[in-house]
Protein backbone atom coordinates (compact mmCIF):
# COMPACT_ATOMS: atom_id res chain seq x y z
CA UNK A 1 0.00 0.00 0.00
CA UNK A 2 2.76 2.39 0.87
CA UNK A 3 4.29 1.43 -2.22
CA UNK A 4 1.63 2.32 -4.35
CA UNK A 5 1.55 5.80 -2.30
CA UNK A 6 4.55 6.42 -3.52
CA UNK A 7 4.70 6.17 -6.73
CA UNK A 8 1.21 7.73 -7.34
CA UNK A 9 2.13 11.33 -7.25
CA UNK A 10 5.49 10.96 -8.76
CA UNK A 11 4.20 10.11 -11.84
CA UNK A 12 6.06 7.75 -12.73
CA UNK A 13 5.10 6.59 -16.55
CA UNK A 14 2.79 3.41 -16.77
CA UNK A 15 5.08 1.52 -18.44
CA UNK A 16 8.42 1.35 -15.83
CA UNK A 17 5.97 -1.09 -14.21
CA UNK A 18 4.95 -3.91 -17.04
CA UNK A 19 4.85 -6.96 -15.42
CA UNK A 20 1.71 -6.24 -12.54
CA UNK A 21 -0.79 -4.84 -15.46
CA UNK A 22 -4.17 -7.35 -15.38
CA UNK A 23 -4.01 -9.24 -18.28
CA UNK A 24 -7.59 -7.91 -19.77
CA UNK A 25 -5.56 -4.30 -19.13
CA UNK A 26 -2.89 -5.62 -21.26
CA UNK A 27 -4.31 -7.14 -23.96
CA UNK A 28 -6.70 -3.95 -24.25
CA UNK A 29 -3.48 -1.85 -24.66
CA UNK A 30 -2.16 -4.75 -27.44
CA UNK A 31 -4.95 -4.33 -29.64
CA UNK A 32 -4.62 -0.75 -29.37
CA UNK A 33 -1.08 -0.72 -30.40
CA UNK A 34 -1.84 -3.67 -33.11
CA UNK A 35 -4.52 -0.75 -34.95
CA UNK A 36 -1.90 2.24 -34.61
CA UNK A 37 0.53 -0.20 -36.95
CA UNK A 38 -2.13 -1.30 -39.09
CA UNK A 39 -3.37 2.40 -39.84
CA UNK A 40 -0.18 3.30 -40.10
CA UNK A 41 0.69 0.88 -42.81
CA UNK A 42 -2.71 1.58 -44.72
CA UNK A 43 -0.91 5.08 -44.87
CA UNK A 44 2.04 4.27 -46.05
CA UNK A 45 0.80 1.97 -48.58
CA UNK A 46 -1.69 4.80 -50.32
CA UNK A 47 1.20 7.23 -50.04
CA UNK A 48 3.38 4.98 -51.24
CA UNK A 49 1.25 3.62 -54.31
CA UNK A 50 0.18 7.43 -55.15
CA UNK A 51 3.94 8.55 -55.39
CA UNK A 52 4.71 5.45 -58.09
CA UNK A 53 1.57 6.25 -59.65
CA UNK A 54 2.69 10.14 -59.96
CA UNK A 55 5.95 9.45 -61.15
CA UNK A 56 4.75 6.73 -64.02
CA UNK A 57 1.68 8.86 -65.15
CA UNK A 58 1.26 11.63 -68.49
CA UNK A 59 -1.87 12.39 -66.64
CA UNK A 60 -0.17 15.26 -64.51
CA UNK A 61 1.47 18.18 -65.54
CA UNK A 62 5.13 17.33 -65.51
CA UNK A 63 6.80 20.25 -63.73
CA UNK A 64 5.10 19.81 -60.92
CA UNK A 65 5.07 16.08 -60.30
CA UNK A 66 8.74 16.31 -58.12
CA UNK A 67 6.95 18.98 -55.80
CA UNK A 68 4.28 16.69 -55.18
CA UNK A 69 6.56 13.78 -54.72
CA UNK A 70 8.79 16.02 -52.53
CA UNK A 71 5.77 16.63 -50.11
CA UNK A 72 4.01 12.76 -50.46
CA UNK A 73 7.49 11.63 -49.25
CA UNK A 74 7.44 14.02 -46.23
CA UNK A 75 3.92 13.02 -45.85
CA UNK A 76 5.27 9.07 -45.40
CA UNK A 77 7.92 10.11 -43.51
CA UNK A 78 5.85 11.61 -40.52
CA UNK A 79 3.45 8.73 -41.25
CA UNK A 80 6.28 6.78 -40.06
CA UNK A 81 7.67 9.13 -37.23
CA UNK A 82 4.14 8.83 -35.91
CA UNK A 83 2.33 5.37 -36.55
CA UNK A 84 5.64 3.27 -36.39
CA UNK A 85 8.17 5.27 -33.72
CA UNK A 86 5.43 6.76 -31.96
CA UNK A 87 7.06 9.98 -31.88
CA UNK A 88 3.84 12.18 -30.71
CA UNK A 89 3.36 15.84 -29.82
CA UNK A 90 2.56 14.63 -26.23
CA UNK A 91 3.81 16.22 -23.26
CA UNK A 92 6.09 13.12 -22.45
CA UNK A 93 7.81 12.90 -25.98
CA UNK A 94 8.84 16.73 -26.00
CA UNK A 95 12.96 15.28 -25.80
CA UNK A 96 12.06 12.87 -28.98
CA UNK A 97 10.44 15.75 -30.37
CA UNK A 98 13.34 18.79 -29.91
CA UNK A 99 16.03 15.93 -30.52
CA UNK A 100 14.30 15.14 -33.66
CA UNK A 101 13.76 18.94 -34.26
CA UNK A 102 17.31 19.60 -34.17
CA UNK A 103 18.11 16.89 -36.57
CA UNK A 104 15.94 18.72 -39.24
CA UNK A 105 17.48 21.23 -39.01
CA UNK A 106 20.78 20.27 -39.53
CA UNK A 107 19.19 17.89 -42.45
CA UNK A 108 18.33 21.06 -43.95
CA UNK A 109 21.61 23.24 -43.89
CA UNK A 110 23.51 20.13 -44.80
CA UNK A 111 21.29 19.19 -47.96
CA UNK A 112 19.89 23.33 -48.61
CA UNK A 113 23.51 24.23 -48.21
CA UNK A 114 25.52 21.92 -50.51
CA UNK A 115 23.33 22.51 -53.49
CA UNK A 116 23.27 26.34 -52.86
CA UNK A 117 26.54 26.57 -52.97
CA UNK A 118 27.60 24.12 -55.30
CA UNK A 119 24.82 25.87 -57.98
CA UNK A 120 26.79 28.60 -56.90
CA UNK A 121 30.36 27.50 -58.00
CA UNK A 122 28.89 25.82 -60.95
CA UNK A 123 26.81 29.14 -62.42
CA UNK A 124 30.46 31.09 -61.66
CA UNK A 125 32.75 28.58 -63.66
CA UNK A 126 34.75 29.65 -66.54
CA UNK A 127 32.95 27.52 -69.47
CA UNK A 128 35.15 24.93 -71.43
CA UNK A 129 35.47 26.99 -74.97
CA UNK A 130 36.25 30.10 -72.87
CA UNK A 131 39.03 28.65 -71.22
CA UNK A 132 40.92 27.79 -74.08
CA UNK A 133 40.66 31.17 -75.85
CA UNK A 134 42.34 32.51 -72.44
CA UNK A 135 45.19 29.74 -73.22
CA UNK A 136 46.06 31.06 -76.56
CA UNK A 137 46.35 34.83 -75.44
CA UNK B 1 6.99 1.87 4.81
CA UNK B 2 6.20 4.31 7.38
CA UNK B 3 9.15 5.85 5.80
CA UNK B 4 8.06 6.04 2.47
CA UNK B 5 4.84 7.35 3.42
CA UNK B 6 6.40 10.06 5.42
CA UNK B 7 8.80 11.35 2.58
CA UNK B 8 5.49 10.99 0.21
CA UNK B 9 4.21 13.95 2.74
CA UNK B 10 7.12 15.67 2.60
CA UNK B 11 7.22 16.10 -1.13
CA UNK B 12 3.48 16.33 -1.60
CA UNK B 13 3.10 19.53 1.22
CA UNK B 14 6.89 21.05 1.77
CA UNK B 15 7.46 22.60 -1.34
CA UNK B 16 11.23 23.79 0.48
CA UNK B 17 13.79 21.37 -0.89
CA UNK B 18 12.63 21.44 -4.41
CA UNK B 19 12.22 25.54 -4.26
CA UNK B 20 15.80 25.52 -3.10
CA UNK B 21 17.43 23.48 -6.44
CA UNK B 22 14.69 25.93 -8.68
CA UNK B 23 13.55 22.48 -10.15
CA UNK B 24 9.43 22.50 -9.49
CA UNK B 25 8.17 20.85 -12.63
CA UNK B 26 6.29 17.57 -12.16
CA UNK B 27 8.77 15.58 -13.92
CA UNK B 28 12.43 16.40 -12.18
CA UNK B 29 10.67 15.88 -9.17
CA UNK B 30 9.91 11.97 -9.80
CA UNK B 31 14.39 11.39 -10.03
CA UNK B 32 15.99 10.28 -13.11
CA UNK B 33 13.89 8.71 -15.78
CA UNK B 34 13.57 5.23 -15.99
CA UNK B 35 16.52 3.26 -18.02
CA UNK B 36 14.52 1.88 -20.71
CA UNK B 37 13.62 6.19 -21.21
CA UNK B 38 17.51 7.02 -21.37
CA UNK B 39 17.90 4.24 -23.56
CA UNK B 40 15.41 4.59 -26.40
CA UNK B 41 16.14 8.40 -25.92
CA UNK B 42 20.17 7.88 -26.65
CA UNK B 43 19.42 5.55 -29.44
CA UNK B 44 17.00 8.06 -31.24
CA UNK B 45 20.02 10.65 -30.89
CA UNK B 46 22.35 8.07 -32.96
CA UNK B 47 19.73 7.54 -35.46
CA UNK B 48 19.58 11.31 -35.75
CA UNK B 49 22.88 11.30 -36.11
CA UNK B 50 23.26 8.53 -38.85
CA UNK B 51 20.15 10.37 -40.89
CA UNK B 52 22.60 13.40 -40.98
CA UNK B 53 25.50 11.29 -42.37
CA UNK B 54 22.66 10.36 -45.10
CA UNK B 55 21.88 13.72 -45.90
CA UNK B 56 25.98 14.51 -46.80
CA UNK B 57 25.18 11.35 -48.96
CA UNK B 58 21.77 12.43 -50.13
CA UNK B 59 23.67 16.08 -50.94
CA UNK B 60 26.32 14.55 -52.78
CA UNK B 61 24.19 12.60 -54.93
CA UNK B 62 21.95 15.70 -55.58
CA UNK B 63 24.89 17.93 -56.51
CA UNK B 64 25.88 14.67 -59.06
CA UNK B 65 22.79 13.65 -60.48
CA UNK B 66 23.30 15.30 -64.05
CA UNK B 67 26.76 14.43 -64.30
CA UNK B 68 26.61 11.35 -66.05
CA UNK B 69 30.25 12.58 -68.09
CA UNK B 70 28.31 10.37 -71.11
CA UNK B 71 27.35 7.29 -69.73
CA UNK B 72 23.90 5.76 -68.68
CA UNK B 73 21.80 8.01 -66.67
CA UNK B 74 19.02 6.84 -64.12
CA UNK B 75 16.05 6.90 -66.52
CA UNK B 76 18.26 4.41 -68.68
CA UNK B 77 19.00 2.34 -65.55
CA UNK B 78 16.25 2.08 -62.92
CA UNK B 79 13.44 -0.23 -63.11
CA UNK B 80 10.59 1.10 -61.71
CA UNK B 81 9.01 -2.61 -60.97
CA UNK B 82 11.81 -3.70 -59.21
CA UNK B 83 12.04 -0.43 -56.76
CA UNK B 84 8.19 -0.78 -56.19
CA UNK B 85 8.48 -4.39 -54.92
CA UNK B 86 11.88 -3.52 -52.88
CA UNK B 87 9.64 -0.78 -51.72
CA UNK B 88 7.00 -2.84 -50.53
CA UNK B 89 9.53 -5.54 -49.46
CA UNK B 90 10.62 -3.23 -46.88
CA UNK B 91 7.80 -1.24 -45.50
CA UNK B 92 5.64 -4.63 -45.06
CA UNK B 93 9.16 -6.09 -43.05
CA UNK B 94 8.95 -2.70 -40.89
CA UNK B 95 5.29 -3.42 -39.94
CA UNK B 96 6.12 -7.08 -38.86
CA UNK B 97 9.11 -5.63 -37.32
CA UNK B 98 5.99 -3.47 -35.69
CA UNK B 99 4.22 -6.91 -34.47
CA UNK B 100 7.56 -8.14 -33.05
CA UNK B 101 7.48 -5.35 -30.57
CA UNK B 102 3.92 -6.44 -29.50
CA UNK B 103 4.52 -9.76 -29.15
CA UNK B 104 7.27 -9.38 -27.33
CA UNK B 105 5.38 -6.92 -25.14
CA UNK B 106 3.10 -9.75 -24.88
CA UNK B 107 5.73 -11.70 -23.55
CA UNK B 108 4.48 -14.19 -26.35
CA UNK B 109 7.26 -16.48 -27.78
CA UNK B 110 5.83 -18.06 -30.50
CA UNK B 111 4.13 -14.98 -32.27
CA UNK B 112 7.85 -13.06 -31.27
CA UNK B 113 9.42 -15.63 -33.65
CA UNK B 114 7.21 -15.91 -36.63
CA UNK B 115 7.53 -12.05 -36.49
CA UNK B 116 10.96 -11.95 -36.50
CA UNK B 117 11.36 -14.98 -39.27
CA UNK B 118 8.84 -12.70 -41.79
CA UNK B 119 10.91 -9.56 -41.00
CA UNK B 120 14.57 -11.40 -41.69
CA UNK B 121 12.74 -12.67 -44.79
CA UNK B 122 11.52 -9.59 -46.64
CA UNK B 123 14.42 -7.60 -45.10
CA UNK B 124 16.80 -10.23 -47.23
CA UNK B 125 14.47 -10.32 -50.12
CA UNK B 126 15.32 -6.20 -50.18
CA UNK B 127 18.78 -6.82 -49.88
CA UNK B 128 18.72 -9.75 -52.96
CA UNK B 129 17.11 -7.43 -55.18
CA UNK B 130 18.94 -4.73 -54.68
CA UNK B 131 22.17 -6.78 -54.89
CA UNK B 132 20.90 -8.00 -58.16
CA UNK B 133 19.89 -4.38 -59.73
CA UNK B 134 24.11 -3.55 -58.69
CA UNK B 135 24.96 -6.91 -60.34
CA UNK B 136 22.86 -6.15 -63.10
CA UNK B 137 24.49 -2.33 -63.58
CA UNK B 138 27.60 -3.49 -63.55
CA UNK B 139 26.91 -6.03 -65.98
CA UNK B 140 25.90 -2.80 -68.26
CA UNK B 141 29.64 -0.91 -67.41
CA UNK B 142 27.92 1.34 -65.40
CA UNK B 143 30.13 0.93 -62.43
CA UNK B 144 30.81 3.27 -59.56
CA UNK B 145 33.94 4.61 -61.66
CA UNK B 146 31.64 5.21 -64.72
CA UNK B 147 31.06 8.84 -63.42
CA UNK B 148 30.17 11.08 -60.69
CA UNK B 149 26.11 10.27 -60.88
CA UNK B 150 27.19 6.40 -60.67
CA UNK B 151 29.44 7.07 -57.75
CA UNK B 152 27.19 9.01 -55.88
CA UNK B 153 24.38 6.05 -56.63
CA UNK B 154 26.13 3.51 -55.73
CA UNK B 155 27.42 5.43 -52.37
CA UNK B 156 24.07 6.61 -50.84
CA UNK B 157 21.94 3.24 -52.19
CA UNK B 158 24.97 0.99 -50.50
CA UNK B 159 25.32 2.56 -47.49
CA UNK B 160 21.24 2.04 -46.67
CA UNK B 161 22.33 -1.06 -48.19
CA UNK B 162 25.32 -1.87 -46.05
CA UNK B 163 22.75 -0.99 -43.03
CA UNK B 164 20.19 -3.18 -43.95
CA UNK B 165 22.53 -5.92 -43.85
CA UNK B 166 23.59 -5.02 -40.59
CA UNK B 167 20.19 -4.86 -39.36
CA UNK B 168 19.65 -8.61 -40.59
CA UNK B 169 22.94 -9.36 -38.79
CA UNK B 170 21.25 -8.08 -35.97
CA UNK B 171 17.85 -9.19 -35.90
CA UNK B 172 19.88 -12.63 -36.01
CA UNK B 173 21.63 -12.27 -32.96
CA UNK B 174 18.58 -10.97 -31.13
CA UNK B 175 16.21 -14.09 -32.44
CA UNK B 176 19.26 -16.15 -30.66
CA UNK B 177 19.38 -14.28 -27.24
CA UNK B 178 15.65 -14.26 -26.91
CA UNK B 179 15.99 -17.97 -27.21
CA UNK B 180 18.96 -18.67 -24.94
CA UNK B 181 18.25 -15.82 -22.39
CA UNK B 182 14.85 -15.44 -22.58
CA UNK B 183 12.32 -12.26 -21.41
CA UNK B 184 15.71 -10.34 -19.52
CA UNK B 185 15.82 -6.71 -19.50
CA UNK B 186 18.57 -5.82 -21.18
CA UNK B 187 17.37 -8.29 -23.97
CA UNK B 188 14.21 -6.37 -23.87
CA UNK B 189 16.21 -3.23 -24.25
CA UNK B 190 18.19 -3.91 -27.15
CA UNK B 191 14.76 -5.20 -29.03
CA UNK B 192 13.18 -2.14 -28.77
CA UNK B 193 16.76 -0.31 -30.30
CA UNK B 194 16.33 -2.98 -33.06
CA UNK B 195 12.81 -1.51 -33.85
CA UNK B 196 13.58 2.17 -33.90
CA UNK B 197 16.87 0.75 -36.36
CA UNK B 198 14.71 -1.08 -38.58
CA UNK B 199 12.11 1.49 -38.63
CA UNK B 200 14.52 4.40 -38.87
CA UNK B 201 16.30 2.90 -42.18
CA UNK B 202 12.59 2.21 -43.92
CA UNK B 203 11.83 6.24 -43.28
CA UNK B 204 15.77 7.07 -45.24
CA UNK B 205 14.18 4.24 -48.08
CA UNK B 206 11.20 6.73 -48.49
CA UNK B 207 13.87 9.55 -49.16
CA UNK B 208 15.59 7.30 -51.21
CA UNK B 209 13.46 5.82 -53.69
CA UNK B 210 11.62 9.08 -53.95
CA UNK B 211 14.53 11.21 -55.01
CA UNK B 212 17.12 8.50 -56.38
CA UNK B 213 14.55 6.60 -58.12
CA UNK B 214 11.20 8.19 -58.98
CA UNK B 215 13.14 11.66 -59.15
CA UNK B 216 16.01 10.58 -60.72
CA UNK B 217 14.38 7.99 -63.27
CA UNK B 218 12.01 10.30 -64.74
Amino acid sequence: MAETDHHAPDGIPHDAVPLDTAPGDSREELLASLKVYIVGLALAILLTATSFWAASTHVLWPPGVPIGLAVLAVAQMGVHLVFFLHITTGPDNTNNVLALAFGVLIVFLVVAGSLWIMANISANMMPLEMMDLHHQH
Amino acid sequence: MDGGRAMTAASLHDDAPRAAHGMRTGTSTAGPAPKRIIIAYGFWLFLLSDIVMFSALFATYAVVAKATAGGPTGAELFDPTNVAVETALLLFSSFSCGMMSLAMEARHRTAFHSAAAVTFLLGLGFLVLEMREFAGMIAQGATPQRSAFLSGFFTLVGCHGAHVAVGLLWLVVMVAQVADKGWRTTVLHRLMCFSLFWHALDIIWVALFTIVYLMGGR
